[in-house]
């Protein structure tokens, strides 16, 4: 037995991640951050304590084993590493790659309180991508219940919501509105950041779960949620479609040519791939110069794509500073290192026109932070006098969404006053069967909190459905002091 | 699923041709005013269209389509019976309100004929007397008057030649209708920004309610990219989720006309680029677009336009 580790035994810092240089992967859609080699994986495995409160399970949002697979790698067990992994998380490859981690298990991992934390979202992805690599799928031994059920929207929150009913016994369909599955994996995040690849071994997975994947079908208008439950047969629904209506300034020259949303940026470079432009149809001329309203994820995707697409110069405009900007800091990182110029405390008043219908400049005021407001955030305030134009060529906003109308217009679902579906606590919508989770339900956030509101909906579609929560009782709980995993109820279904 | 099967083929004149597809689940949800958005191979762009006809017992949804870019006359090239698209979905965007109004002039130009039928259709079911007004450049490329006259209570055909029917644009059939009719509820305008624009300066002055139906640029048609966003009034509206209907006399037509012109130059290489691969390539089912390109650089006018409905004059 080995000795116990402590913060003073353990590797003092953690280990780099491999990247492409700066100068090169800024002109290429390659993957950034290479993944860690064997060697990596075992340096940075080891730097976890396997602490007993681990408080890094309660810091992620599905409550992944951390210390068990983590446990395993250091066994050299990737197989079991991987195991652990998929109990509670679908899709390691993915998040490994995109959760926000110093948000999350990282932000409290016990190492963190002395060094830096264990790089728990490298870890994690090495080992998704060892399971791609190998062909590794964990496919249950699953008993056919006699349930259909309807998922809308086949990002993250779909996904794992359609996991789930799948172990569960149920006939899970997945609907989508484009002609490839993976919603904002697909087309939000790029290429660099979440490999295509990565995408379809994960659906694979889910196929190979039973899981059937319908593209080219708006829910809504080619049927509606109601005539899914009532005519198409389907026993529970999960609506999961996202927020996606994207929020314009509202300032002068708006609708101006070469102003767009970075939905639209993305969606035409990773989906519709006018990267490769003219090999593929869809075009998307981007410019000398870019500037990139907003400082979040997608904000940091739209500013890398248009330095990969070309652009001579990318900036970055935001009102409020460095510290309050929302994206993940590795992104963050990237993005500098990349040359993207950041001008913080920034913040645009009217964008330019050419005299032609196309952007010339756009107009910006300085500001300064005040008191803070109902985010917690200090509230950005105008500096009097402070105006001046930026040029540029193109510009893009990546400062949120709102709902997509589309569910309300065509059904009788309640929403709240923004327009969002309308949830209880168990993500139960106001129609009997229907669930929801996701961004369409709390508005934009995160890829691994749309999983996990997916699973949430999952839960509570199976003991809606009467079928017993496997995860529930594989968790040791306990009824009347019997602990119904010892005694073998733990795979006991109430159909 | 359906596998977007084309089933048959019309060609009304060199650009313009029909397409019916099979697609029994989008045949039944179809309803006036909506359209799909089509890919025809997977590096393909998505392009709107405005369903023309549904056919809801043989399951199909018809849609014309005038090449004028690369992609619609790619599609002319390669759409044969028996072809299939790569995606097909919809129907998109909200159904036209039908039901309230009792006389409505359905107005198409070029290729706003097409749409606007289904349109003409719908208010007649609703019990409306419906006067079509259609118009064309010249006769050769007058299609479905027939159609139109049998479920119209009245037909004024243009040209802008006098070919056929009424010599002149036509805003002056327009006329010609509310001249017969002095109670008519609602004017109905698809065609050329252009057009629709003088349509609704006609109904203005007399109050006339009058709806348009846009056209622009689309990627996902579900409201997600923002890219087909129109100024409507004092508002800014998806066409794609919040339309593709509005209110005539409240679309800023100018800046729908800007923003259609976005990515005409990109359009225009594609278009060349196109062109001269079907000339070195000669594949077989390219034959005919190829002669139809060779002819067209001969000319030495290589189309315009991305917006299908731009080429029409009809305003």
């Amino acid at each position: 037995m080995a000795k116990k580790k402590t913060v003073r035994t353990i590797p003092q810092t953690r280990t780099p991640m491999p990247e492409q240089e700066p100068a090169m992967r800024a002109r290429n859609f390659s993957e950034v951050a290479c993944g860690y080699s064997v060697a990596d994986a075992m340096r940075e495995a080891d730097r976890c304590l396997e602490c007993p409160d681990e408080p890094c399970v309660r810091g992620c949002p599905v409550g992944v084993d951390i210390p068990g697979f983590i446990r395993r790698i250091t066994a050299r067990d990737l197989r079991g590493a991987y195991d652990v992994l998929t109990d509670t998380n679908l899709l390691p490859a993915v998040c490994g790659r995109v959760c926000p981690q110093e948000s999350q298990c990282e932000g409290v991992c016990t190492v963190g309180d002395t060094l830096e934390p264990v790089a728990i979202g490298r870890l994690e992805r090495y080992v998704g991508d060892a399971a791609i690599r190998e062909g590794w799928a964990n496919v249950p031994d699953i008993e056919a219940t006699r349930f259909r059920v309807g998922i809308v929207g086949s990002g993250p929150a779909g996904m794992a919501c359609a996991a789930d009913m799948a172990k569960a016994g149920c006939e899970v369909t997945v609907y989508e509105a484009f002609h490839e599955p993976g919603g904002v994996l697909r087309y939000g995040i790029p290429d660099f950041r979440l490999p295509n690849e990565v995408i379809d071994a994960e659906i694979a997975n889910l196929k190979k779960l039973g899981v059937r994947f319908e593209c080219n079908t708006l829910v809504g208008r080619l049927f509606t949620i109601e005539q899914m439950i009532d005519e198409l047969g389907f026993d529970a629904v999960f609506v999961g479609v996202g927020a996606g209506y994207p929020t314009m300034l509202g300032i002068p020259g708006d609708s101006l040519n070469g102003v767009l949303s970075a939905n639209e940026l993305l969606t035409r470079c990773n989906l519709m791939r006018a990267r490769d432009f003219p090999a593929y149809d869809t075009p998307l001329p981007i410019g000398k110069r870019v500037a990139v309203v907003g400082a979040g994820n997608t904000a940091m995707d739209a500013m890398r794509v248009s330095l990969r697409l070309g652009a001579e110069k990318v900036c970055c405009v935001y009102r409020r500073s460095r510290t309050e900007a929302p994206a993940r800091l590795e992104e963050l990182h990237h993005a500098e290192q990349e040359g993207v110029e950041f001008h913080w405390l920034t913040n645009p008043v009217a964008v330019l026109d050419d005299g032609d219908g196309s952007v010339r400049a756009l107009r910006c005021v300085r500001m300064e932070l005040g008191e803070p407001d109902a985010s917690g955030r200090r509230r950005p305030v105008a500096v009097a006098g402070s105006e001046f134009d930026f040029e540029c060529d193109l510009v893009v906003y990546a400062i949120g969404t709102n709902a997509n109308p589309i569910m309300g217009q065509t059904s009788g679902m309640k929403l709240n006053e923004r327009g969002y579906i309308a949830t209880d606590d168990e993500l139960a919508t106001s129609l009997a069967g229907v669930f929801a989770g996701g961004d369409i339900v709390t508005g934009a956030a995160t890829v691994i909190q749309a999983m996990g509101a997916g699973r949430r909906a999952a839960r509570s579609m199976k003991r809606y459905l009467g079928l017993r929560d496997l995860d529930d009782a594989a968790s040791g709980r306990t009824l009347f002091g019997i602990d119904l995993a010892e005694h073998g109820f733990a795979r006991v279904r109430v159909a | 699923m359906p596998d977007f099967e084309i089933v048959r083929r019309e060609d009304f004149s060199d650009t313009t041709y029909l397409l019916e597809v099979r697609h029994p689940l989008l045949a039944r949800a179809a309803r006036p005013g909506q359209f799909v958005i089509v890919m025809l191979h997977e590096h393909g762009e998505r392009i709107p269209l405005t369903i023309a006809d549904y056919d809801r017992e043989g399951g199909t949804v018809t849609l014309v389509i005038q090449a004028v870019g690369k992609t619609t006359r790619e599609m002319q090239a390669a759409c044969r019976v028996g072809t299939r698209l790569h995606a097909l979905v919809g129907p998109m965007g909200v159904p036209t309100a039908i039901g309230h109004a009792k006389k409505v002039v359905c107005v198409g130009g070029g290729l706003g004929v097409a749409p606007i039928f289904a349109q003409a259709r719908g208010h007649k079911e609703a019990g409306a007397h419906v006067v079509a007004v259609l118009g064309f450049r010249t006769r050769s490329l007058v299609f479905w008057e027939e159609k139109f006259a049998r479920t119209c209570d009245e037909l004024i055909l243009c040209t802008n030649d006098g070919s056929a029917g009424l010599k002149g644009l036509i805003t002056d059939g327009v006329h010609e209708a509310l001249a017969r009719h002095g109670d008519i509820d609602e004017l109905v305008a698809i065609g050329p920004p252009v057009m629709m624009k003088a349509c609704a300066e006609v109904t203005r002055a007399r109050g006339i309610k009058t709806t348009v139906s846009v056209n622009p640029i689309m990627v996902d048609g579900t409201g997600m990219c923002g890219g087909c966003r129109i100024k409507v009034g004092d508002q800014v509206k998806f066409a794609c989720v919040d339309g593709p209907d509005f209110d005539g006399h409240l679309v800023d037509f100018d800046d729908l006309m800007t923003r259609l012109a976005r990515y005409k130059r990109e359009e225009r290489e594609a278009e060349e680029r196109f062109s001269a691969s079907c000339r070195m390539a000669k594949l077989p089912d390219f034959d005919m677009l190829a002669a139809v390109a060779a002819e067209a650089t001969a000319r030495g006018d290589p189309p315009e336009s991305l917006d299908p409905f731009e080429q029409t004059l009809g305003g």
